[in-house]
């Protein structure tokens, strides 16, 4: 589950991360309240507005505006309010942004040279340990630095046993080239930065940039935080935090009925079970000359309100031509799966395109003959191949 | 001979008493698993499913000299119950659950790893030796003793070539389902090396996804020491970069862990890939003619 920028630096500030303080606004006159706030909580006399959806390069979209006066936090919040916002994260026609945030201006002259660095958190799934990836290259893509100055990217690897340890903070500290009191402020910073990666499950932590001020702080000015969804159990409270709003629709029409579904481009809507098999699925149905229109595994029970929950998000999908229904029946029986098949259909009424329902495994030929005596707009198939060679058919 | 499990094995399982392990633990009874016992904490002392029921794994051990476990834990507790077996001296555990947070399996991990202890998953559907034992949840008709090892990232993928070869008349030596998830126990290439040492195994079936390096590493070391035929069929060409499909591990991160760039390097090692899943049994017929 990915989090807002001002959701994930919430967290962090619960660990003692330093951050770069904001408020969240959804109107131009609460951005203004929030720029007055954050004035007397910083003394900030500028603000950054930032807008917050799920992507990244939202600067260069023109989603994070400064504003020197209240009047410049209404106009700018207003701009960024509401507009489709384009990076190279988003889909083309971008992102609706909903919501901003009203930060304090942390790159104000002081006597030390400012700095930008790169952070981040994660597992390294080779090695699985956590690693922290850092590099004094901060503030730009760090794809590109990778590409370039391979060089310029350190990771330090945590023991799983014995935890971050002081030398490390010491080490990262050192390598973005710090001293004195900003090298203090950097390995608390790490620390703290661990700790809350530890402390709420996330699978992954980008802070781009980790900004030394002018006055030797260490702050977080931007946070991207996922969180493992297998952790969610035990953080109720970030459970909530998830938006929907940015998550594509169906997904989370499916997400509700307990189906895993991923929306794609494609023309052959498709309902499996398990995970591997409806990978398969979706490259028989490329092989076959048509396009997936979906991933979507409906797990090991596939019974009947499962089916028809799953076939009712499929049907909204106006790009479709046809459905490919592929169960492995194990532990499930294919007779009662396709029972299931039967009484979706007839729950949902007319369905305008063809369905393929391939059911192999237990009692498979019995759930053929049902299906074939269904009277229904249905075709049978056992073997993956005749399935394979049904949605060749279709496409044709 | 067979690979890791066989009918001498004996077996105990984690969550014995809970709804799932209850039902597998009757499947695996049924298919001539030698269910030893299991293991509920709290719930020591009874019989479930005419066997005994023990509150801790190592009580488990000395009572019934159990080399094999295996877990139907809920996910919040499975991470533990795997290290209770790694410390009670298991040999092999063999764990079900889904959903086990990464951050618990980075410490499983190491903590097993230092330790005479093999995992196989989690998040996956067991290991199975044909016609001997079932320690999994596997549907077990679908077996035939025969000549094929089939290791495999997926379950009802799995089910699909196990099929597809007992139809072909070939038949399995050793299945196993090491797992989607990002963090498992025994690889891709663990298992391939297990298969070439065993006498009975003459072909070897590798089901792959998206994903990781497991299926690249294997065919470094098949390239270099293989001998039996394998043939392997890699799932999600069709799968957008940067999302996770159904298995918490199988999602594009790069350029070098697409289904293609995995093909692609079998192939360059010698490996037979089928494009599509349903030339899988097929394939490996044509080979061990």
């Amino acid at each position: 589950m990915n989090l807002h920028e001002y959701q994930g630096k919430e967290l962090l500030k619960g660990f003692g991360v330093a951050i770069q303080e904001g408020i969240v606004a959804d109107t131009p006159d609460g951005a203004v309240e929030a720029a007055k706030k954050i004035s007397l909580q910083t003394g900030t006399e500028w603000w950054v507005i930032k807008a917050q959806i799920h992507a990244g390069g939202r600067g260069k979209g023109g989603g994070v505006k400064l504003a020197k006066s209240l009047d410049e936090v209404r106009e700018k919040a207003d701009e960024i309010l509401g507009m489709m916002l384009i990076t190279p994260q988003t889909p083309k026609e971008g992102k609706l942004v909903r919501k901003v945030l009203i930060a304090q201006d942390v790159y104000y002259p002081g006597p030390s040279e400012r700095e930008e660095y790169y952070m981040s958190v994660l597992m390294d799934r080779e090695k699985a340990k956590n690693i922290i990836m850092y590099s004094p290259e901060g503030g730009t893509d760090i794809e590109a630095v990778a590409e370039k100055s391979p060089e310029k990217i350190f990771k330090e690897e945590i023991d799983p046993a014995i935890g971050l340890q002081a030398f490390q903070a010491r080490k990262i500290a050192f390598n973005l080239g710090l001293s004195g009191q900003a090298f203090k402020e950097m390995t608390k910073f790490v620390f703290s930065l661990y700790n809350a990666y530890l402390g709420i499950d996330a699978s992954l932590f980008e802070i781009n940039p980790v900004l030394k001020t002018s006055d030797d702080k260490i702050i977080a000015v931007d946070s991207k935080v996922r969180i493992d969804n297998s952790g969610l159990f035990r953080h109720k409270d970030i459970a909530a935090m998830r938006d929907t709003s940015e998550e594509d629709p169906m997904e989370v029409k499916a997400s509700d009925a307990g189906l895993s579904y991923v929306k794609l481009d494609g023309n052959v809507g498709c309902m499996v079970n398990g995970a591997g098999l409806a990978m398969s699925t979706m490259d028989i149905i490329k092989l076959s000359g048509g396009n997936p229109a979906n991933f979507l595994d409906v797990g090991g029970t596939a019974d009947a309100e499962r089916v028809e929950k799953g076939l009712r998000i499929i049907l909204d999908d106006p790009n479709i031509k046809g459905i490919l229904i592929n169960i492995f029946g194990g532990i499930v029986r294919c007779d009662r799966v396709a029972q299931g098949v039967i009484d979706a259909y007839n729950s949902i009424g007319e369905i305008p395109v063809p369905i393929i329902v391939r059911l192999q495994g237990t009692n498979a030929e019995e759930a053929k003959v049902l299906i074939d005596e269904s009277g229904l707009k249905v075709h049978s198939a056992i073997t993956l191949q005749d399935a394979a060679d049904r949605v060749k058919e279709l496409v044709s | 001979m067979s690979i890791l499990v066989n009918k001498n094995s004996r077996i105990l399982v984690q969550g014995f008493t809970g709804s799932e392990g209850t039902f597998h633990a009757g499947q695996m009874i049924e298919y001539g698993t030698n269910v030893v016992g299991g293991v509920t904490p709290g719930k020591g002392g009874q019989l479930h499913l005419e066997r005994p029921v023990f509150n801790s794994v190592s009580e488990a051990v000395a009572e019934t000299g159990a080399d094999v476990s295996i877990i139907f834990v809920p996910p919040a507790f499975a991470g533990d119950a795997i290290m209770e077996a790694a410390e009670a001296g298991i040999g092999l555990v063999v764990a079900i659950t889904e959903g086990i947070p990464v951050k618990d399996m980075i410490v499983v991990n190491d903590y097993i790893k230092d330790r005479e202890t093999r995992l196989i998953g989690p998040n996956c559907p067991g290991i199975i030796t044909a016609e001997e034992a079932k320690v999994g949840i596997m549907p077990g008709f679908i077996f035939k003793k025969g000549p094929v090892g089939i290791v495999s990232k997926s379950g009802t993928l799995t089910y699909e070539a196990v099929d597809q070869t007992t139809k072909a008349g070939l038949g399995q030596t050793t299945a196993i389902g090491i797992g989607g998830d990002p963090i498992i126990g025994t690889t891709t290439l663990d298992a391939i090396k297990l298969f070439e040492a065993d006498g009975e195994t003459e072909g070897i079936i590798m089901i792959g996804e998206i994903g990781g390096n497991l299926e690249a590493k294997a065919a470094a070391w098949i390239k270099e020491n293989g001998t039996k035929p394998v043939v392997a069929f890699i799932a999600g060409e069709t799968a957008p970069k940067g999302r996770t499909m159904g298995h918490a591990g199988a999602i594009v991160s790069g350029a070098d862990d697409t289904a293609t760039a995995k093909k692609n390097i079998l192939r360059e090692s010698g490996v037979y890939v089928v494009d599509s899943p349903a030339d899988i049994g097929k394939t490996m017929a044509g080979l061990l003619k």
